[in-house]
């Protein structure tokens, strides 16, 4: 069972390194957004501190969104996903497995570029510190609650936006702990609760969302 | 000989549309059902339903008597399914997607079988070569590899032949004969005509 | 099995039929009693004025908006379960009828905003939460919208109103979270301590009709439902015939 989730995480993780230049793109798209901010705001730093953390967060979820329709789209183009769910092993261990793979690939990097755009937005060490970690807790709620989106609209068209729709809803909780957690540094409140409950809203997606999108992928292959 | 794999009153419907209905069969170890039927009459969707991909609006498929929905597990382990679609990574060379094939069926991949199954199907050249740049019939050829790897009792198979040259052709109906002789199961459709030396396949034909 | 009788859709079109005039009938005249208590019964606010008057339409749809989405995740719940396509129609036919509910609750709190806060929109709690249900409630539409395939609609509809439905408790409490963290407007919508007895019962009253409506509204949208995905079937042929 366990070979079989590694399997199916290293095999993802496998295809993304010889595809570098889409992965790039996701990375990049992150970095893009959240620069664009100082431009059409003014860069006066008080100001770029307040909005730092929802303007990081708030990208953090458009570059897991733009890469999430694809999560199931190509192998269910080149029919690998049929093999996939063929498989003695239970279905939302695939699941699972696709969405521990997306975040390592598109969640781990946003670990690592986030402070230097926290630094952009003239944020503390101390706020830096807590968005990092805010965003290791929260980006797999992304990557597990975008599986079911991505499951949901499966080979329709305009799948990107649909992903986007349906899916960005059930993303809120996500946004609201793990941008007010930073923001509770900033305003000397403490951040404990806030990523307290973001762990626990981790919790329940990943008990919840590998059934919920096995059950969406099987309807969609039918 | 007891029934390994059976069909009965098997219903398919298309959004509105019925395919078919009142679809059965009975197999035992060592025979072959060739499916036919035009185009669009729903010979896709009966194979679908028998490798448990998609659910019949009526009728159940029994693997060694047993639902395959009840039985998923075994049944998942002793067949399998080669659709239009390959199944093949383009970014990762034909050796590498037997093994991750293999990997994800729970076995691990005999490499020295692996290899005399790709050379025997006339690949013993692109080994290493990211699946991308093989043609289309190169494709179908790793595909069938991974079958021939896969060690399974029942072949589900959608058209084998497309895209295959005539000794490609040849090839793969030996593949069936032997498996088939061998004491295993197939199931498959196919447009070309099929000549499975010494064997009598029984026929289904697909249609309202 | 009774329940499994209802559940045909050969059943189910001419019960609906019959049952939806008097749903009909009775919304309209609660909502005629629960106006009339509204707007000329009930006291006029000495804070508010008259223009508080609007929370007679207001809450009884923000309570029907939510309690809409709960009622389809149940329909949802039982066609998944037991595989029953009526279910399905059901959970589909209350769908616009929900999102109209939360437009017009969004809607009335922005009338009542203006005078109140001197704003149009306030990023109140509840104001919040219910835009996030209209999210929920376009992602549904839209999700079904999408796909060809009614089986696969269906379905996948209810799969994501059931994800909905766990997320929508999870998302008011954040939501509450937030605003509190943030100061917020202290005004709330409902003060439901120094609400008079007659404001009470024109309220229910007008959550009453709401149901009603929503019950013949859903009913007639089902019906439509209903025959177009039957129209293959002999019972509909049958009927078709028969009318003029």
């Amino acid at each position: 069972m366990l070979r079989f989730l590694f399997t199916v995480v290293r095999r993802d993780v496998l295809l993304a390194a010889r595809r570098r230049g889409d992965w790039l793109t996701a990375q990049f798209f992150f970095v893009i957004v959240v620069s664009m901010f100082p431009l059409g705001i003014g860069p006066e730093p008080g100001m770029l501190r307040t909005i730092g953390p929802g303007v990081v967060w708030v990208a953090a979820l458009l570059a897991s969104l733009l890469s999430l329709d694809r999560l199931f789209a190509d192998d269910y183009r080149d029919g690998s996903l049929e093999q996939a769910m063929l498989s003695p092993c239970p279905m939302a261990l695939l699941t699972l497995g696709k969405a521990i793979a997306h975040w390592v690939i598109n969640g781990i990097p946003l670990l690592l570029i986030a402070p230097l755009l926290g630094i952009q937005f003239n944020l503390p060490a101390a706020a830096l510190w807590i968005l990092v970690l805010s965003l290791a807790i929260g980006t797999p709620i992304l990557s597990l609650l975008g599986s079911i989106g991505a499951a949901l609209t499966l080979g329709l068209r305009g799948g990107g936006a649909l992903v986007t729709l349906l899916i960005m809803p059930l993303y809120v909780p996500a946004l609201i702990f793990g941008a007010g957690a930073v923001e509770g540094v900033l305003s000397g409140s403490g951040s404990e609760a806030h990523l307290s409950l973001l762990g626990a809203f981790l919790v329940l997606s990943l008990l919840l969302a590998p059934w919920v999108s096995a059950m969406a992928l099987k309807v969609s292959v039918e | 000989m007891p029934s390994m794999f059976s069909a009965n009153e098997l219903v398919c419907e298309r959004g509105e549309r019925l395919l078919f209905s009142n679809l059965g069969f009975d197999l035992s170890g060592g025979e072959a059902l060739l499916v036919g039927g035009g185009n669009g009459r729903g010979k896709t969707s009966l194979l679908r339903i028998l490798c448990g991909l998609s659910a019949p609006a009526a009728g159940t498929v029994r693997w060694r008597g047993e639902a395959i929905g009840r039985t998923r597990e075994r049944y998942a382990r002793e067949m399998a399914y080669l659709g239009h679609a390959n199944g093949i990574k383009d970014d990762l060379s034909p050796m590498e997607n037997l093994r991750i094939a293999a990997a994800l069926n729970g076995r691990a991949l005999d490499v020295a079988a692996a290899t005399a199954a790709l050379e025997r199907i006339g690949l013993s050249r692109c080994l290493d070569l990211p699946a991308r740049v093989l043609s289309f019939g190169q494709r179908r050829r790793v595909a069938l590899a991974g079958l021939m790897t896969a060690g399974a009792l029942l072949w589900i198979l959608d058209e084998p032949l497309t895209g295959l040259d005539v000794e490609g052709v040849a090839l793969v109906e030996r593949m069936i004969r032997d498996h088939v002789v061998a004491g295993g199961l197939a199931v498959m459709t196919t447009h070309q005509p099929m000549t499975l030396d010494g064997l009598t396949p029984q026929t289904l034909s697909v249609g309202t | 099995m009774n329940l499994y009788h209802y559940a045909s859709p050969s059943t189910f079109y001419p019960w609906a039929g019959k049952l939806i005039p008097w749903f009909a009938a009775l919304a309209l005249i609660l909502a005629a009693a629960g106006l009339y208590i509204g707007f000329f019964v009930a006291p006029t606010d000495f804070q508010q004025g008259e223009g508080y008057r609007i929370i007679f339409i207001h809450v009884p749809a923000a309570w029907m908006s939510m309690f809409i989405y709960v009622v389809m995740a149940f329909w949802s719940a039982i066609g998944l379960a037991f595989n029953t396509r009526q279910s399905f129609v059901m959970a589909r036919a209350l769908a616009p009828t929900g999102a109209m509910f939360t437009f017009v609750a969004l809607w009335t709190g922005a009338l009542w905003g203006k005078p109140m806060w001197g704003a149009w929109w306030v990023w109140d709690a509840r104001l919040t939460s219910e835009l996030i249900l209209l999210f929920l409630y376009v992602g549904v539409m839209a999700l079904q919208a999408a796909i060809d395939d009614p089986r696969r609609a269906d379905r996948a509809g209810a799969l994501l109103n059931l994800v909905g439905v766990i997320n929508v408790p999870v998302i008011y409490f954040s939501v509450k979270w937030w605003n509190t963290l943030h100061q917020g407007a202290s005004v709330s919508l409902t003060r439901a301590p120094s609400m008079a007895q007659t404001m009470l019962w024109g309220m229910l009253i007008m959550a009453l009709a709401a149901w009603m409506y929503t019950i013949a509204v859903a009913l007639a949208r089902a019906r439509t439902l209903t025959l177009e995905r039957e129209r293959q079937s002999e019972w509909v042929r049958a009927r078709l015939e028969g009318q003029p």
